[in-house]
């Protein structure tokens, strides 16, 4: 999700070297086979309609075709049948996302080819998470970031956010003192009436907001915690509420699914959220549910990754989340999910590390919906209504943390299934294809990294990690974690995204105050 | 409203610093409060940060005047994600009573540059409502040259479906997707623009009055290009919460069918024969046919219902998704 603008511990021991053989294997086995897929594909347009590729090829091959000459393959119709050489113009021309598509292919396939020429014990290492380098790419950004950062100066608690969440991934805090100088940081963030800004001063933002409580309850002391003026924030949100039930940015500001979102993660978060600040929001999440099954940004626009994210859990934090069509939802995140390992955000688009987390987060969720998938399925069967068709529910209840409870009580509730996405074949392109060997994660091969890629590409990592457990806290075995055991990352509390352990502090901070 | 001659557009030979020029002389600029100790600290250039802090003080102050304006034209251009200097523009714009075709001229030059970026779509939303249906079909051309760079571009879509509903130009937005499909039946960014058109143009009389002539077109679009699956999730969409039309329309089942004689494997075509008959189709002899004859190849499937086996079949095809397919396949015992 383009967030670029304001948009949007305790690891149970490591496995001793004997896991490494059988998470290779697996490794192998799945991603031979990805490799073939993607031959497969990328194949048949070059083939079949490249005028260029009828002359003989040229010597030594690109990496790409020399991929493609696998026996098993056929050959494509056109290549040295009758359409070749004659009638070229007849034949359907590429079009622009074909092209881009058939390019990325071949990145992806030339880095998978070198793992699968590899010798398994090579491949350990290849599949390796290169985290000192990780950290220390981001422990710099806390201290120093260059001069072509102006274009994120209205996003600096988004660069806290991205830079300490990822850090807690690894296991990695910074000193004390910085966490406190980011106390005092978000503290001139935070504006008299409420809310934070994107930097000092700034007018009060949802989503710098969400950034801003977000990395204050992963730092987790009670400095940090007590710093943000919950009654004032209260306050914040209550204004930005617009009379459709929608929540709006800012001040005058636009209003869609990752307004909804962040309103209702800090609210529930810090246990101010009630049936004032709920009231119709799910109504409007549900109003943008397109026909694909995926959510949009607002009514009527294009399913997308990071708002079907956004709108998934802002309806299980309101309990509202019977009011989606949840199989159909399923259906269209699971497909997003490409021959290059990773997930796209839209349907045919480019693979992006960042949709790791926001489609594989939405599908891990579903994990713990079945009761309800299940309802939903039963009652479209049986009496042709579509899923999703109910009555707007009214908010009754004025206990105080009665909301609070969903966030809490879903993260203990047990996954009812198995993953939905193909956990391992995730993390095999996180590991290879969005690594960048200096540090920090990348969006795909051919990009830079960026602190919004490594936040998202390692909170991706950890669902996929943690997704095939019954509970999700329970410590995976070595064959769900894709390369060296020490692979693994803190688990998180997904519908927040906050290292599970601050978020139970934070909880119980929150549940008292 | 462009910037006057002492802003940053233009030969940057000429640019004259805030604390040069004569109209912000009695102007004391506020420096950025980030502390003593700042974290994410950004090496600002010092035009940036001067800027900034000219910004800030006419900002913190609430002046709402010329020289305010002509500032924040300078921040934008510096960084347009700033939303706090769009939001005090639009205060500023207001009280001067500015001309906001001009404003509008502004916005979009810095749009194309910065086409994906959340604060100048919104004022463009701001000024649209402001002058009204005249500029509707000046907005739809704006987005036509945005999407003519990138077809895909979220927020340039938005924008356009927001005009449309607000002000209207659907006369020949069928046409417009038509082009775009035409030029790449892959977007499926056009396909779902062409979903709002056909289920909210006024002129077109709504989904139930274009469904039949959709479903033509799309099916066309599948048999050219069966591994698109744009026009495969389009045709379901078109019976959305209409499982017994879907399930009456011969067309659908025909077209998978037709689909999986040349390509037996087609996940697309398979996956839309399993959601037939899960609502209840009665399979044809040409399903059962199909279906038997790949199960025939596979003896671990032999003993399976149909569904079952498209299930099964599936999960071999499509093994990134094997564990969705195997699920698929528990809910299917679960409901027949």
């Amino acid at each position: 999700m383009g967030l670029s603008v304001v948009g949007l511990t305790g690891v149970c021991g490591r496995q001793d070297s004997g896991a490494h053989k059988s998470t290779a294997a697996t490794a192998f086995a799945s991603g031979t086979h990805m490799v073939r897929r993607l031959s497969r594909r990328s194949r048949r347009p070059q083939g079949a309609r490249r005028p260029q590729q009828a002359r003989p090829p040229p010597s030594p091959p690109p990496p790409a075709a020399a991929l493609m000459d696998s026996p098993s393959q056929p050959p494509p119709p056109a290549e040295g049948g009758p359409a070749a050489g004659s009638g070229a113009a007849e034949l359907p021309r590429l079009t622009v996302t074909q092209v881009e598509q058939m390019k990325v292919e071949a990145k992806v396939a030339d880095i998978y080819r070198v793992l699968f020429g590899n010798a398994p014990n090579a491949n350990s290492l290849m599949l390796e998470l290169w985290r000192e380098q990780h950290v220390e790419y981001l422990t710099r950004g806390l201290k120093h970031l260059g001069p072509s950062f102006h274009v994120l100066d209205a996003n600096r608690p988004w660069l806290c956010y991205w830079m300490i969440h990822a850090l807690a991934l690894l296991d990695e805090t910074p000193d004390e003192d910085v966490e406190d100088d980011i106390v005092d940081f978000l503290s001139r963030c935070q504006d008299k009436d409420g809310g934070y800004g994107g930097g000092p001063g700034q007018l009060p933002h949802l989503a710098t907001t969400y950034a801003a409580v977000n990395t204050l309850v992963t730092i987790g002391s009670e400095r940090a915690l007590s710093s943000i003026n919950r009654e004032n924030l209260y306050k914040f949100m209550l204004r930005m509420k617009d009379t459709s039930g929608a929540f709006r940015m800012h001040d005058g500001g636009e209003i869609d699914v990752r307004a909804c979102y962040t309103a209702i993660s800090v609210a529930s978060l810090v246990n101010i959220l009630d049936c004032e600040l709920a009231k119709g929001v799910g109504d409007y999440i549900r109003r943008c549910q397109t026909y694909e099954g995926g959510i949009a940004g607002e009514p009527y626009a294009e399913a997308h990754g990071g708002y079907t994210f956004c709108g998934l859990v802002a309806m299980i934090l309101l309990n509202e989340v019977d009011k989606l069509d949840l199989p159909s939802l399923i259906g269209w995140v699971a497909f997003r999910q490409g021959v290059e390992c990773g997930f796209q955000g839209r349907t045919n688009k480019l693979v992006d590390g960042c949709y790791s987390f926001w489609q594989g987060a939405a599908l891990a969720l579903t994990q713990k919906l079945m009761t309800v998938v299940d309802e939903q399925l039963k009652s479209s069967y049986s009496s042709k209504r579509p899923p999703g068709d109910y009555a707007c529910g009214t908010c009754s209840s004025t206990e105080a943390g009665y909301y609070a409870k969903f966030g809490f009580d879903f993260i203990k509730k047990s996954n009812q299934i198995g993953p939905l996405f193909h956990k391992i074949a995730l993390q095999q392109y996180i590991l290879l294809c969005a690594q960048v060997l200096d540090g920090g994660l990348r969006d795909k091969p051919g990009k830079n990294r960026d602190h919004y890629h490594s936040c998202y590409c390692l909170s991706g990592l950890s669902v996929s990690q943690y997704s095939a457990m019954v509970d999700s806290d329970a410590c995976p075995l070595p064959q769900h974690v894709l390369g060296p055991y020490s692979n693994l990352l803190e688990p998180i509390h997904p519908l927040y995204n906050i290292v599970l352990d601050k978020y139970h502090t934070a909880y119980e901070f929150f549940s008292s105050e | 409203m462009a910037p006057s001659s002492t802003s940053s557009e233009g030969a940057t030979d000429e640019w004259v610093p805030p604390s040069r020029r004569p109209e912000l002389a009695d102007v004391v600029p506020v420096p950025q409060d980030d502390g003593p100790h700042p974290v994410v600290p950004i090496a600002y250039r010092d035009e940036f940060r001067e800027v900034m802090d000219y910004f800030r003080a006419l900002y913190f102050a609430g002046e709402r005047s010329v020289r305010a304006l002509h500032l924040t034209a300078e921040a934008i251009d510096l960084n347009p994600g700033n939303y706090t200097v769009w939001h005090f523009r639009r205060l500023v714009l207001e009280a001067l009573e500015a001309n906001l075709q001009e404003e509008m001229n502004f916005v979009d030059q810095i749009a194309e540059c910065n086409p994906k970026n959340y604060q100048i779509w919104h004022h463009k939303r701001w000024l649209v409502e402001k002058l009204g249906p005249g500029i509707a079909n000046k907005e739809h051309e704006f987005t036509r040259k945005i999407l003519a760079m990138d077809a895909k571009n979220y927020h340039a879509w938005s924008h356009r479906q927001w005009v449309l509903q607000a002000l209207g130009g659907w006369e020949t937005e069928l046409q417009y997707c038509n082009q775009l499909l035409e030029e790449d039946v892959f977007n499926n960014s056009a396909w779902n623009q062409r979903y709002l058109v056909i289920t909210r143009s006024p002129f077109l009389g709504g989904l139930a009055a274009m469904r039949d002539s959709e479903v033509d077109y799309t099916i066309e679009a599948i048999l050219a290009n069966p591994q698109n699956e744009s026009p495969w999730r389009y045709l379901k969409g078109l019976y959305k919460g209409e499982n017994d039309f879907l399930m009456a329309d011969e067309r659908i089942s025909d077209v998978c069918l037709k689909v999986l004689k040349n390509d037996s494997t087609c996940v697309f075509a398979l996956s839309l024969l399993l959601d037939l008959l899960q609502i209840g189709l009665q399979p044809s002899d040409e399903l059962r046919g199909t279906v038997e004859a790949m199960k025939n190849s596979d003896p671990e499937i032999a003993d399976a219902d149909l569904a079952t086996a498209i299930c099964l079949i599936l999960q071999k095809c499509d093994p990134l998704r094997i564990n969705y397919w195997s699920w698929y396949r528990t809910t299917i015992s679960s409901q027949i």
